[in-house]
């Protein structure tokens, strides 16, 4: 979404008649008498838009100032709402929960943003000249982004297990004797992250090597008329020039990071005893929210996590002219 | 390509390059290497749930693990429908992604034509409105969406889990942004003949959309058929949930059916990884132009 089609739109400031065959009503004159107006449109606009306003405005924006006003309230057994001020706030502010699942959801993110050094060593193996099988890798590299989370994260407790799985065994045949990786606290967050890492990872590589071939190869060979190795050439044209592809998928993978739940939740389970030291932000709202019935308080961690990501992209954002380049 | 430049022969600029070419060529063996291991990581997870799904428990339990399950297993296959309610669960899965996909397609390609190629009042209020809620969590809207669907008596429904799906910030945006960029010319021709703007929106700009459209329906698709939080929060029975949920709950009761719960996952993965494979280039451009699942 940082690529935002900038060019003109087209037909602005060309000078056309209204089309007399329109039926249009004297509504919708908007726009002052400098802008031309390209045609009247009537009330065809409405039939296009209304639907989906309507939808929009149902399903979403009117539910995010409820779950505003919600956040001050508190939830009768049997329905009925009673203002309680900021009483959520406090309580949350009390609860050790809502700082295990802030630390829980950054270091899961901070794994997982390891996973974009990997994909662009993986992105310029795949753009090395006279390089072949590149959509067979590619398709292999893939796979786990578009694989459904709640079924692979069934095989990976398998491979996660502690008395039969087969990363354990891997680690016996080197002498370390591995944990019950998803009901051990600690190593489960590890577990969780390391399969996060692996289904994001093909997003990245994908993101990056359509990076890699927008740079021109002109300035390639510039660089190397005057001179420059081939290490120089890639810290003084690869990596300035990749750096708006890096800001991207960097600010989708810390989004799509701090909405962890699916693979938390397949990967270790409700009844898991760990669950409670190892769950993330969006499951301790659907914790409150949905099982504990306690919607107040759900609607307070809700508003919790608009502001971290809120101020967490705002950051990303500030943070990316000291180091992304814009040719 | 870069293919395309190595087998064309070599250039006039003879010597040198040639050189330079066959010693980076040559160093593409260990690209391969490195390329084939990580592949090999990153496709061994699906190999061993295929085979794992093929296999006996005790298979499955044994240390040092069992690599090939020697006589397979399909019985495990038959097992998943006996256990499950597989084929219901299927079911609604496959209507959720139909009913988000289609309404989508519709909804979101209309709005995004209107907002980016007509006037009309407030236009730029409604679509900074629109647009809003690409920053907002999902848990923000989530219990009020919850209240809707439960007063309609929707929960336990397909019209109750794909219902909110139905409307989509980011599909409008998707389609307005191509919109945006169709020449003027084509829309004046079709206005000049007559016709209104619904016949040109079906008929001159709908046909040109086609790989935005593609695009789309790639990420509904991929969204619907895979997410879990809401259809969690809105299917309490097994029967009604889609697959996603119910797998994850089928693994949440039992937790030493292994060979069923990895039969079970293969098979509703299956369908989109298929897909994926048979169109994976369209599906991994669509996915990079939009950037979002």
């Amino acid at each position: 979404m940082t690529s935002v089609d900038r060019s003109p739109r087209a037909g602005d400031g060309v000078a056309s008649p209204a089309r007399g065959s329109t039926p249009s009503p004297p509504v919708a004159q908007a726009g002052g008498p400098r802008r031309s107006r390209r045609r009247h449109d009537g009330w065809w606009p409405v039939l296009f838009v209304l639907p989906t306003m309507v939808g929009v405005v149902v399903f979403y924006l009117w539910p995010i100032v409820q779950t505003g006003y919600f956040s001050f309230t508190e939830w009768g057994a049997f329905g009925g709402q009673t203002w309680v001020g900021t009483e959520n706030y406090v309580r949350l502010a009390n609860d050790p929960d809502l700082g295990t699942a802030v630390v829980n959801t950054l270091v899961y993110t901070a794994i997982v943003l390891l996973g974009i050094p990997i994909a662009m060593v993986v992105a310029s193996l795949l753009s090395r000249p006279g390089m072949r099988f590149t959509a067979f890798y590619r398709v292999l590299f893939f796979m786990p982004y578009v694989a459904m989370p709640t079924a692979v994260a069934m095989v990976w407790r398998l491979i996660f297990n502690g008395d039969f799985g087969i990363l354990n065994w891997l680690l016996g045949l080197v002498g370390i004797d591995g944990p019950a990786w998803t009901s051990t606290p600690g190593f489960a967050l590890v577990a969780v992250s390391v399969v996060g890492l692996w289904t994001s990872l093909g997003f990245a590589v994908i993101i990056l090597s359509a990076g890699l071939r927008n740079i021109p190869p002109e300035l390639y060979e510039a660089a190397s008329l005057d001179g420059a190795t081939a290490w120089r050439q890639f810290r003084s044209v690869t990596v300035p020039l990749l750096t708006p592809s890096v800001f991207f998928v960097t600010v989708i993978t810390v989004i799509n990071g701090f909405q962890l739940f699916d693979l938390l939740y397949a990967l270790m389970g409700q009844a898991n005893p760990a669950i409670q030291q190892t769950q993330s932000l969006v499951y301790l709202f659907y914790n409150e929210a949905f099982l504990r019935n306690d919607k107040g308080f759900a609607a307070a961690i809700a508003m919790v996590i608009l502001l971290i990501v809120g101020a967490v992209t705002l950051l990303q954002f500030r943070m990316q002219r000291r180091w992304v380049t814009y040719a | 390509m870069p293919e395309a430049t190595l087998t064309a022969g070599a250039p006039p600029a003879a010597g040198r390059t040639r050189a330079r070419r066959t010693s980076r060529h040559g160093s593409n063996v260990w690209a391969h290497v490195l390329l084939a291991t990580g592949g090999l990581v990153m496709v061994f997870p699906f190999v061993w749930q295929l085979l794992t799904s093929l296999s006996t428990n005790a298979q499955v339990m044994s240390v040092p693990p069992v690599f090939w399950p020697g006589e397979l297993q399909w019985g495990n296959y038959a097992e998943v429908f006996a256990k499950l309610p597989f084929l219901q669960e299927f079911w609604v899965s496959v209507s959720i992604t139909v009913v988000r996909t289609v309404g989508q397609l519709v909804l979101c390609s209309m709005a995004g034509y209107a907002f980016a190629r007509m006037r009309f009042p407030l236009r730029g209020m409604l679509l900074a409105l629109v647009l809003s809620i690409l920053m907002v969590p999902s848990q923000v809207y989530l219990i009020p969406q919850y209240q809707i669907v439960n007063g309609l008596g929707w929960l336990n429904t397909v019209a109750g889990i794909a219902a909110p799906g139905i409307f989509s910030a980011f599909g409008t945006f998707l389609m307005m942004q191509f919109f945006r960029g169709v020449p003027d010319s084509l829309e004046e021709a079709a206005r000049l003949d007559g016709a209104n703007p619904f016949q040109v929106f079906v008929r001159v700009m709908l046909p040109l959309a086609g790989p935005s459209l593609g695009a789309l329906t790639i990420i509904t698709v991929l969204w619907s058929w895979n997410d879990l939080l809401w259809p969690l929060i809105v299917s309490t029975r097994a029967e009604s949930m889609p697959l996603a949920a119910g797998i994850a709950t089928f693994a949440g009761r039992t937790t030493t059916d292994y060979t069923v719960m990895m039969a079970a996952s293969v098979l509703a993965m299956a369908p989109i990884l298929l897909l994926f494979v048979v169109m994976q280039r369209r599906v991994i451009d669509g996915l990079a132009h939009s950037g979002l699942k």
